[in-house]
């Protein structure tokens, strides 16, 4: 129940950087939080106290092993976390480029 | 069928890779690549339905020979094969419009590239038979939505792409949240193993909290009203046939489908099982309808006016799955159908306006009607069946909803979908009033037809939406109808997975 507890207030964390920053790039920061929450709660679900990597070298040998299937997902949704992160830093250094700002109370050219 | 399934993402994949190599070598191949992936993938996803119509129920197709719930499934049933076929309905003419659309832009194959990459992640999703592989999808078609809508590079597109992305990836971390959460709870990711181990554990608080964000994902992906605020910039900015794509197809297969699936295929609800969550999704549906309607009367700008619509009209498709009876669900599937074609050609029809006469306002242009006829009766037939002006389309998916609603003894509901029904032709005829017809006291904007390759596109999805609505009969029964026994199904879905 705690390291759920700690994945939600860290994905809190994220949000509240996101919502209430009004700098670009602090909000870009906000996500990186929530995606290792995420990533972390993963892992979180994956793990077994005492257990083994989950490697046969004996078939006779006890199998304990932690459940490495979270590992591979959260290779993948870190790949999608690096794809999502840069696509944000370069939309906003495009942005800096135009507007000659990164606080998103200045950047209001679109009304509604 | 059986060994094509994958192609429905293999193909677009494979466009996006090679749409970059050819562009060294000849402009002109980008534009045929692109456009000779979209024809071929509309060609799959009606032989999809032949086959679908003629044999087996679902065609389950496991990559790599792992088999459930091993392995990724890729499932290929009544509901997804609409799906399928609804984005590459709207994809293939928004790719022939996208060939004179890019003359203005610099980089085409950049273009294409996204293109290609946003209709594998929308057909991924709606082939898609295990909940991390579709969040994969969903990731994959929303990062390109978010390259596609700041592709101008201006100042306004640069900020609807930031907004739109900050939206769109809390919702996408949201889903995965979620997808974590029922792994560590499930252990397994398969959509049909999944569903039998919720089954076995019941409603308890656990399972609320569960669906909690990742409806709330999915809601920000539909822009359902109070998380709509990314759709009318991201729509005003985004290139015209993107408009197109993210209107009308992108919203239903990444915020409606995915929604339906999880909740009625592997949660399991029904109406008679949950109906508060029922109820819930008929509010939340009335309130999209009331308030996109609203604002898109209140507006001067003709494309922003009809991302208002869009919203109210997701709003219906919500409004049908919420009432939950057989009449509203294939309602709000055969909106789905009709909304994309329409949508899309309204988006289409006001980008062809806006490049003749450079206006995007609604006062500042009169009278195109005779000066571009074939883009002015688009435009107007889309609206009359948008509208729900019989024989098109739109009547028959609207007037299914209202049935499904009286026949669930919701009178104030259908009441009120009727009235917004009105309201609706309300604002598409403020467009077509002020922009095609001419007016005493104004003078008719000069103009000059759009290119064949842009009237082409239009003509096509016009032809789309009477056809499906004079022929709305062999549709309702060959298509649409399977695909909501899907749902009604619900847990069926699994056995269906599992055992074949």
């Amino acid at each position: 129940m705690i390291p759920f507890l700690v994945c939600v207030l860290l994905f809190l964390f994220g949000l509240y950087a996101i919502v209430v920053k009004r700098n670009l790039i602090k909000m870009i920061i906000g996500f990186c939080f929530m995606e290792y929450a995420v990533n972390l709660f993963f892992a979180f679900a994956g793990f077994k106290r005492e257990a083994l990597a989950p490697i046969i070298t004996d078939p006779d040998m006890a199998r304990n092993f932690v459940d490495p299937l979270p590992q591979a997902l959260v290779l993948t949704a870190i790949v999608i976390g690096l794809a999502t992160t840069a696509l944000m830093l370069a939309l906003a250094m495009r942005i800096y480029a135009k507007y000659k700002t990164f606080d998103i109370t200045e950047i209001r050219r679109l009304k509604g | 069928m059986d060994r094509l399934v994958p192609l429905f993402v293999v193909l677009p994949l494979a466009g996006a890779f090679l749409v970059p190599l050819l562009a060294k070598l000849w402009r002109g191949l980008t534009d045929i690549t692109a456009n000779l992936v979209g024809a071929v993938l509309v060609g799959l996803s009606v032989y999809g339905l032949v086959h679908l119509a003629t044999g087996s129920p679902a065609v389950v197709y496991k990559m790599g020979g792992w088999m459930p719930p091993l392995g990724i499934t890729l499932v290929y049933d009544s509901l997804s094969a609409l799906v399928v076929l609804i984005t590459n309905l709207v994809g293939f003419p928004a790719l022939l419009f996208s060939v004179r659309y890019l003359d203005k832009f610099t980089g085409r194959w950049r273009y294409y590239t996204l293109f290609m990459l946003l209709l594998a992640g929308m057909n991924g999703v709606a082939i898609s038979g295990d909940m991390f592989n579709m969040f994969v999808f969903i990731e994959i078609a929303a990062i390109a939505s978010y390259a596609l809508v700041a592709f101008g590079t201006e100042a306004e597109e640069l900020e609807a792409g930031f907004k739109y992305m900050v939206m769109g990836e809390i919702g996408g971390l949201a889903i995965l949240f979620s997808i974590a959460m029922l792994y560590a709870k499930t252990s397994t990711l398969n959509m049909a193993d999944m569903s039998q181990v919720l089954a076995r554990m019941g409603q308890t608080p656990w399972f609320w909290l569960v669906l909690g964000p990742m409806l709330v994902g999915f809601a920000i992906k539909m822009a359902m009203v109070p998380f709509h605020s990314w759709l009318p910039d991201a729509h005003l900015s985004a290139p015209a046939p993107v408009s197109a794509m993210l209107s009308g197809v992108f919203i239903k297969v990444l915020g409606v489908y995915a929604m339906v699936r999880v909740v009625f295929n592997v949660f399991g609800l029904a109406r008679a099982t949950a109906p508060a969550f029922f109820n819930m999704l008929v509010g939340f549906g009335l309130v999209s309808i009331i308030a996109g309607g609203l604002l898109a009367i209140t507006q001067k700008n003709y494309k922003r006016l009809l991302a208002y619509s869009t919203v109210s009209q997701v709003g219906y498709i919500l409004l049908g799955f919420g009432i939950g009876n057989h009449w509203a669900i294939v309602g709000a599937l055969f909106h789905m159908l009709a909304h994309a074609v329409t949508k899309g050609l309204l988006f289409l029809a006001s980008r062809s306006v806006e490049r003749q006469t450079g206006s995007r306002e609604i006062g500042t242009i009169g009278g195109l009607e005779k000066s571009m006829p074939i883009t002015a009766w688009s435009y107007i037939l889309g609206s009359m069946s948008l509208a729900g002006v019989p024989p098109f389309a739109g009547f028959f998916s609207k007037l299914f909803i209202i049935l499904g609603a009286v026949a669930a003894k919701m009178y104030w509901v259908a009441i009120l979908a009727a009235l917004f029904s009105t309201v609706t032709l309300g604002y598409l005829l403020k467009v077509i009033n002020s922009v095609f017809f001419s007016r005493k006291g104004v003078e008719p904007t000069p103009a000059k037809e759009s290119p064949p390759m842009m009237l082409l596109a239009m003509v096509m999805l016009v032809v789309l939406a009477f056809a499906f609505g004079v022929g709305f009969k062999p549709v309702l029964d060959w298509v649409v109808r399977p695909a909501a026994e899907v749902l009604f199904s619900g847990l069926a879905y699994a056995r269906m997975v599992l055992g074949g």
